[in-house]
């Protein structure tokens, strides 16, 4: 924690990434235009630029950008932490496995998770998102889907020197079963880099479903999305309302640094090795 | 042959992903206004009723012959469209690519050299706002001000709709010279800047800061001492001496940044309305033309893999420390 607070970018990405997250669950009771976050439209006030009563604008449909946007981050925030638990999970039971029974599990699984680590992961979203069809979940699946391998190669290589560690030869002597082996004494040493990516993975998730919903994959409206608000802002940017597209983007911008920054950090926390790096 | 095998990778990854992934691929292939006789044709056409083995080897056969199904949304053969959008794309690709790296060597030298330390904050920083902008997002910038205020620049396309000159290469910059007129090179070139800048944006700073680490690397090695020591200019030092060892990693980098371009650029094209491969991607999920969403995917992750490929191969060869596997 100490470390944390020594590095004013640190404190700076820990304090926007609890905001995000502060926003994003109390998103009703923060904007007096919870309805319109829901997205009911008011025709009557479309397209009306950022006032006292609307602080960011309204967007096409009258809908207050500002309360979109807060909408918005309960999508970004499903998004991340979906889309980082669901390849951590994956990465890690494939990676232990592969990485503590060897031979042909190894084999096998190494050259599946190669397989997909070759594919373009942006790409390989698409592609999932497109062949699942449009929905929150679905982008979800679709971007973990191109990112389990990453951990996987990460946790094996880890268990794979831990698995010869003096403490792990000892609990197989006195005959632990293996995976209460795998499950309580390697995968939770196999962690610590893992930490490190998943932290700046979750700006990357937010970053990644931007771009899956800007070419028309993102969840269906009425839910608020930052992607889709810029896709559908776009329009309306060259004709001088650039406050939808804009703001979205700012939102966006803000979250991916501050969870890429928060993963230098906990690098950096965890990590004594670069400590001195700190200022 | 293990480049082969890795191109086999992604098209099995896409033949799966594309027939086991939908509930009902038919219907999909077929388009969502398929009669369910359309439907029938498609599941009979593709063998969809067959084992997944069958229907695999078929798959296979069927791209080996570059036959890659029909557009049902337009009913071409998607392997014609596929070539006349993949010059597009490779076009902003090299372009970006060539930007990012003339611009980036001689930045990070530059910036090795006076060993100025920028502090660590404000280096981060920029490394992390490089990653954290999304491009389309900054390509819409750029078009509000550079074409839209300023009116400096083309808003979208790659050429105006009054100029035309014959598509030889397909590479409009290549085409324009060939055809020997100054205005259309003019007109293709402004056309291509802002598209182009927006992609090397990422890359070009990754450039700067590794050949910087690089050559600050290399500037610490003995030989370099001997030479400094031996009276020898330093502007010989750093473009002689220095900078051809700090040019692997380089290497290493163009690969990366074309393989990133390549597989980005749906994103940039969408917005520039650059008639190339992403382009044709991203008007296919719009459509929800299925046929054409999996094999504008394949084709642009197989180019990406091939870029790749072919990079190691340069490199074992350029370097004879790094192997082969």
């Amino acid at each position: 924690m100490w470390y944390f607070m020594r590095s004013r970018l640190g404190v700076a990405a820990a304090a926007v990434s609890i905001l995000f997250i502060v926003a994003a669950l109390l998103a009703p009771w923060l904007t007096p235009y919870a309805d319109a976050g829901r997205g009911v439209p008011d025709l009557s006030i479309r397209l009306q630029s950022p006032s006292w009563s609307h602080w960011l604008g309204t967007d096409d449909l009258g809908r207050d950008v500002l309360a979109r946007l807060l909408f918005g981050a309960r999508t970004a925030l499903v998004v991340a932490f979906g889309v980082v638990v669901l390849s951590v999970v994956v990465g890690v039971i494939v990676g232990a496995v592969a990485g503590y029974f060897g031979r042909w599990a190894d084999e096998i699984l190494m050259r599946v998770t190669d397989m997909f680590l070759a594919f373009p992961p942006l790409l390989l979203a698409v592609l999932v998102a497109a062949a699942l069809g449009a929905s929150l979940r679905n982008t979800v699946i679709a971007i973990a889907v191109s990112w389990w391998p990453w951990y996987a190669r990460q946790v094996r290589a880890q268990v794979l020197s831990l698995r010869e560690r003096p403490y792990v030869r000892a609990v197989q002597a006195i005959g632990v079963p293996r995976r209460r082996i795998i499950a309580l004494h390697i995968v939770p040493n196999a962690l610590s880099p893992v930490w490190v990516q998943a932290t700046a993975d979750l700006g990357a998730a937010v970053l990644t479903a931007a771009g899956l919903s800007f070419v028309g994959l993102g969840p269906r409206p009425p839910t608020a999305d930052w992607g889709t608000m810029i896709s559908e802002g776009r329009q309306y940017v060259l004709s001088g309302q650039w406050w939808i597209a804009g703001f979205a983007g700012v939102a966006i911008v803000l979250v991916a640094m501050a969870f890429n920054l928060a993963g230098d950090v906990v690098r950096d926390v965890t990590d004594p090795k670069t400590r001195q790096h700190l200022s | 042959m293990s480049s082969l095998l890795v191109i086999l990778g992604v098209v099995t990854i896409t033949f799966v992903v594309s027939r086991l992934v939908p509930s009902d691929p038919a219907s999909l292939y077929a388009g969502a206004r398929a009669r369910p006789a359309q439907v029938e044709q498609v599941r009979q056409d593709l063998n969809l009723d067959a084992p997944l083995m069958s229907q695999y080897v078929s798959y296979i056969g069927d791209l080996l012959r570059g036959d890659f199904g029909i557009s049902f949304a337009t009913k071409r053969p998607i392997a014609q469209d596929l070539r006349r959008f993949l010059p597009a794309t490779l076009e902003l690709a090299f372009a970006a690519t060539a930007l990012s790296m003339l611009v980036g060597i001689p930045a990070g030298v530059a910036a090795a050299a006076r060993r100025h330390r920028p502090s660590d904050t404000s280096l981060r920083l920029f490394a992390v706002l490089g990653v954290s902008v999304p491009v389309f997002w900054s390509a819409l910038l750029l078009q509000l001000f550079f074409s839209s205020k300023l009116d400096w620049l083309p808003l979208a396309g790659r050429t105006d709709a009054t100029t035309s000159f014959n598509e030889v290469t397909g590479f409009f910059l290549v085409d324009a010279v060939l055809s020997g007129s100054w205005s259309n090179v003019a007109d293709v070139a402004a056309h291509l800047v802002l598209p182009v800048a927006v992609m090397a944006a990422y890359p070009l700073g990754l450039t700067i800061r590794l050949i910087r680490g690089a050559m600050l690397e290399v500037l610490g090695a003995d030989y370099i001492e001997a030479a400094t020591v031996a009276q020898v200019p330093r502007s010989t030092v750093l473009s002689r001496l220095a900078l051809k060892n700090s040019l692997l990693p380089a290497l290493t980098i163009l690969g990366l940044t074309f393989a990133y371009s390549v597989s980005s650029a749906f994103l940039v094209e969408a917005v520039f309305a650059w008639p190339g491969l992403g382009k044709y991607l991203t008007d296919a999920i719009v459509r929800v033309d299925f046929p054409v969403i999996t094999a504008a995917a394949m084709v642009i992750a197989v180019v990406y893999v091939a870029v790749n490929l072919i990079l190691d191969l340069v490199q074992s060869w350029l370097d004879p420390r790094v192997q082969l596997s």
